[in-house]
């Protein structure tokens, strides 16, 4: 009986504990409920995915409103795998928040602060899972409005007008999305995605669903931080808390990558797209991204910008998928979502580690602290290889997927870029890993920290066996890719029937 | 002029949108920023709003010889952005008073300079 709720329990068990855990005494009880109920949540994406991974779908009526009258959960294999990477993600940065939260953030907003990151968590689950476009703008606000608060709370006032910034930003995308869903249901008269898709072909010339999906793309364009409106990113990843940084890298902006894939592919339709210059824009902005947003990062003073520039650069492989539009493509795109997860996650929580003990994130000072904190730097290098595409990690299985489909195109440029963004890659790597290992400790550092580097000791096992869980994963999905590239080539079934 | 007259509603949403973009884009202050974004969300209600119509359609509530009624989805739809838009424009303007309380200023050069100069 309770099985077939499920997928709505995904949602629904964060959304419950945010209110309980708010109202909850100081201690490490918060933290403790949002781990169980992170756990849980990441246990039934699992349980999720094993019963769609054979191709088939699951149905869920809210209410017992049948579709399209009533809101429906459709979960795919792309869902799950969306639900999934954030689930897992968030499993595994609490247990690493308890003792960064503690050294970060006022002790009095503890509470509050696992209260946000669970409504956090309800609204990027909540994308993944639903099938009614307008619960989906519901859902993004959710985990907006959460990222907002997150963000502010960190220890810089810089972090305020980060957050204020992403909000102004935020909200513009996501007023455009309605605007662009608005549209939608003047012509369809439907809010559901699959309805969506099955009314839209024979109104393809119409301007105002050309409008319509302006609108929509556009609004997810600055949500998923593509280049050139990625500007709140930066700011926002660099002073936002350790354990926030953590969590939004790894999922928020791939949730909105699958949200543009969903629309691009289910309720458009690809036929649809190719008939507009959205295809070749794609390709344009995420070829300039790439290599652009790369320089830049090598370019960067600060390890948690270097990162967050980086990750832009990354978002562009993405949307390349999404733009070259055959199955090859797709798969990559997807690929990259959840191995992409992977390594940011690790990098954001290496670096993390260094400012738990450092207290700053500026490169100069992080001179010679390979040395004393052996098993972070291993946690970099390892990540990093994989950021920059080396063989047997997971980042080289998404680059040569990628790879693969640009050369199935013929798009000679584009592989070209592809190979030009790792080697960049390689450089700003090697930028955090010649501080860590190949500057002597005494140098720069105590001058400007006041400090020893030389006293550092390694981080504690709290901050340490999260991190090398991911690492392993990236190393494992490196080999073993029965998950990523099975699951993915489910879902591209299901989302590009029509592609050659 | 059937194309003016007629879509009234449809222009003035256009006008308020743009006429509220311009202002988030356009204004250095922090405050003026979120009435512009305020300004700019109220066009997309009004626009929902206007969808709902139906021509010659009565108010959606069941009646005796009533067949044909103004659709009620989109005006629901709107109370939950309504929400929303409340819950941004909260949470920005409680953003705003804590940048005063950190820089002492809310004109967006100013803060910008004070970061620039550390």
């Amino acid at each position: 009986m309770i099985e077939s709720h499920l997928s709505l329990l995904i949602v629904v068990l964060p959304l419950l504990a945010a209110p309980v855990i708010a109202v909850l005494p100081r201690g490490h009880l918060p933290w403790a409920i949002s781990t169980l109920v992170s756990w849980s949540v990441f246990y039934l994406a699992v349980w999720q995915l094993m019963n769609v991974s054979a191709g088939n779908v699951i149905s869920y009526e809210l209410g017992g409103w049948a579709p399209p009258w009533g809101i429906e959960y459709r979960i795919d294999a792309a869902n799950a795998l969306v639900a999934l990477i954030v689930s897992g993600i968030a499993a595994l940065t609490l247990p690493y928040a308890l003792k960064s939260v503690i050294k970060e953030i006022p002790q009095k907003q503890h509470a509050l602060f696992y209260a946000a990151f669970m409504l956090c968590l309800t609204g990027l689950l909540g994308i993944a899972q639903t099938g009614d476009i307008f619960n989906l703008f519901v859902f993004l606000e959710i985990s907006s409005l959460s990222s907002y608060a997150l963000i502010s709370l960190g220890k810089k006032r810089q972090a305020l007008t980060a957050a204020y910034q992403y909000l102004i930003m935020g909200t513009i995308g996501a007023t455009f999305f309605i605007i662009g869903v608005g549209l939608l249901y003047a012509m369809t008269g439907t809010l559901n995605m699959a309805d969506l898709s099955q009314r839209l072909p024979e109104l393809y010339d119409h301007r105002t669903i050309h409008t319509a999906f302006a609108f929509i793309m556009v609004g997810f364009a600055l949500k998923l931080a593509l280049f050139p409106l990625h500007l709140w990113l930066p700011n926002a990843y660099t002073y936002a808390p350790t354990v926030v940084t953590i969590f939004l890298a790894a999922t928020s902006t791939k949730v909105a990558v699958y949200v543009m894939l969903r629309m691009v592919f289910t309720v458009f339709g690809f036929s649809f797209i190719e008939n507009t210059p959205t295809d070749e824009l794609f390709l344009l902005l995420c070829v300039t991204g790439i290599l652009m947003m790369s320089f830049y990062a090598i370019y960067q003073k600060d390890s948690k910008r270097l990162l967050a520039y980086s990750s832009v650069a990354q978002i562009g492989y993405m949307m390349l998928g999404i733009g070259l539009g055959s199955m090859l493509s797709v798969t990559a795109t997807l690929v990259h979502l959840f191995n992409h997860a992977l390594i940011k996650g690790a990098l954001f929580m290496a670096v993390g580690a260094l400012i738990y003990r450092i207290g700053s994130s500026r490169l100069e000072h992080f001179s010679g602290l390979g040395k004393q904190m052996p098993w972070t730097f291993a946690a970099i290098v390892v990540a990093g290889l994989s950021l920059i595409g080396v063989p047997g990690t997971a980042g080289f299985i998404s680059k040569w997927y990628l790879v693969l489909a640009a050369i199935e195109k013929q798009q000679w440029l584009i592989v070209a870029v592809i190979l030009i963004g790792s080697l960049l890659a390689v450089i700003y790597v090697w930028k955090i890993i010649e501080v860590l290992y190949f500057q002597a400790s005494d140098e720069t550092s105590q001058i400007t920290s006041g400090q020893k580097n030389i006293n550092v000791k390694e981080a504690p096992l709290m901050l340490l066996i999260p991190m090398w869980g991911l690492v392993f994963a990236n190393v494992y999905f490196g080999f073993n890719t029965e998950l990523t590239v099975g699951t993915a080539d489910q879902a591209v079934k299901l989302l590009v029937p029509d592609a050659n | 002029m059937d194309m003016i007259l007629g879509h009234y509603n449809y222009w003035l949403v256009i006008i308020i949108m743009m006429a509220g973009f311009y202002t988030v884009i356009s204004r250095g202050n922090l405050i003026k920023k979120i009435v512009g974004l305020n300004i700019f969300q109220v066009s997309v209600f009004l626009l929902y709003i206007s969808i709902g119509n139906v021509k010659d359609g009565a108010v959606p509530i069941i009646e005796k010889g009533v067949t044909l009624y103004s659709n009620p989805l989109p005006h629901v739809l709107i109370l939950t952005a309504i929400v929303v838009g409340v819950a941004t424009t909260a949470l920005g303007l409680a953003l705003v008073v804590r940048i005063k309380e950190a820089y002492g200023s809310i004109e967006e050069d100013d803060i910008h300079n004070q970061d620039q100069s550390l």
